[in-house]
């Protein structure tokens, strides 16, 4: 039988209620790359719960496998995205989130008191007696002996969604990349020449030169295309008028 | 303490998931947390195993891993694709088949 140390009852009432809570910070926090480390945070304490638990194996593949590959490639796609509207916590569906809340609480409701309810006919045996090898030992003699078909059936899954991933993200063009040449070209041609020397950088003529910081206009007005849209949506603009010129001969007029 | 405890928490982490699926609007997120909803399970099968004393919910949760893994890979390579054609990574501007 089961007996569970103290030691163990200590880290997971530690524990529990910091994923808990920071699993609700993940619905809660507006950017997606706060909600990305706060789900990391849930999962190394899936892992140091997977280790108390006897399973060495699985919570190493835990941080291995989950915070090292999968939330990486989250955090990579989010770079790749970018910041835009999406994130927004305003809801688009009138009345959704109350109706959400309460069939989650329903069902959060359920599923706890089916669990206090339910019995097994039998007390916690404990993993001393199948880990008595070693839990790495247990677990291969299991997956290569009767769970050898799935797994080779989950190997061709790996590759066949390697694959897939490849055809999504492959970009076939439908026409030739414009040249340099032609791209100066079909900036003239456009119906303003405003643009034709391309956009102002960040910070031209401000007084620094940081890529937040719009550029100033001749007359001394701020240049808004002069900031990357990605800082725009995110609203990292600082306020300009710190950085105007305080003399600005506006005398001079346009030459034609 | 007996073991079911865990059982409690991935059922709160598995309804936390729930809501942030149908509440947030960002593809990744959405996506993230059907990935904590996966994890939920996980906590499940790891404590059924011990509680059963096999190491089979271990292998299952083992095998759960690796399809979330393969899920991962292509559903951001779907979520890329899509935010390449209409610029947008919101759940609600990929509304085509509604109109």
């Amino acid at each position: 039988m089961l007996t569970i140390q103290t030691p163990e009852t200590i880290l997971f009432w530690v524990l529990a209620p910091l994923s808990v809570l920071a699993a609700l910070g993940m619905l809660l926090v507006k950017k997606a790359v706060h909600s990305a480390l706060l789900l990391a945070f849930v999962m190394i304490t899936l892992a140091i719960f997977y280790i108390a638990q006897d399973a060495l194996f699985l919570g190493i593949v835990q941080i291995v496998v989950y915070t090292g590959a999968v939330m990486m490639l989250f955090l990579f796609i989010l770079m790749l995205v970018g910041v835009d509207a999406s994130d927004s916590l305003t809801e688009t569906i009138r009345g959704l989130r109350p109706i959400a809340i309460t069939a989650a609480i329903g069902f959060g409701g359920l599923m706890i008191s089916l669990i206090a309810r339910a019995k097994l006919g039998h007390g916690a045996f404990g993993l001393a007696e199948a880990n008595k090898d070693g839990n790495v030992q247990g677990l291969a003699k299991l997956l290569f002996s009767d769970y050898v078909f799935p797994f080779e059936v989950i190997s061709a899954l790996l590759i066949t969604a390697a694959l897939g991933a490849m055809v999504l993200a492959h970009h076939q063009r439908t026409s030739a990349k414009p040249t340099q040449r032609e791209q100066s070209i079909a900036r003239f041609r456009q119906g303003t020449l405003g643009t034709a020397a391309g956009l102002p950088s960040p910070g031209v003529f401000a007084r620094h030169n940081a890529v937040d910081v719009p550029a100033l206009l001749p007359d001394g007005t701020p240049a808004p295309n002069s900031i990357s849209a990605t800082l725009k949506a995110r609203g990292d603009i600082l306020e300009t008028s710190q950085f105007e010129l305080g003399e600005v001969d506006k005398t001079v007029k346009e030459e034609k | 303490m007996n073991p079911y405890n865990y059982l409690y928490v991935a059922g709160l982490l598995f309804t936390i998931g729930a809501i942030g699926v149908v509440v947030r609007r960002n593809a990744i997120v959405v996506f993230m947390c059907i990935e904590l909803m996966l994890n939920a399970a996980n906590l499940t099968l790891v404590t059924f195993a011990r509680i059963n004393g096999t190491l089979e919910g271990q292998v299952t949760a083992f095998f759960t891993m690796v399809v979330a893994a393969c899920e991962v890979v292509v559903g951001l390579a779907i979520i890329v694709t899509i935010y390449r054609s209409r610029r947008s990574a919101s759940i609600d501007d990929a509304s085509l088949l509604k109109r």
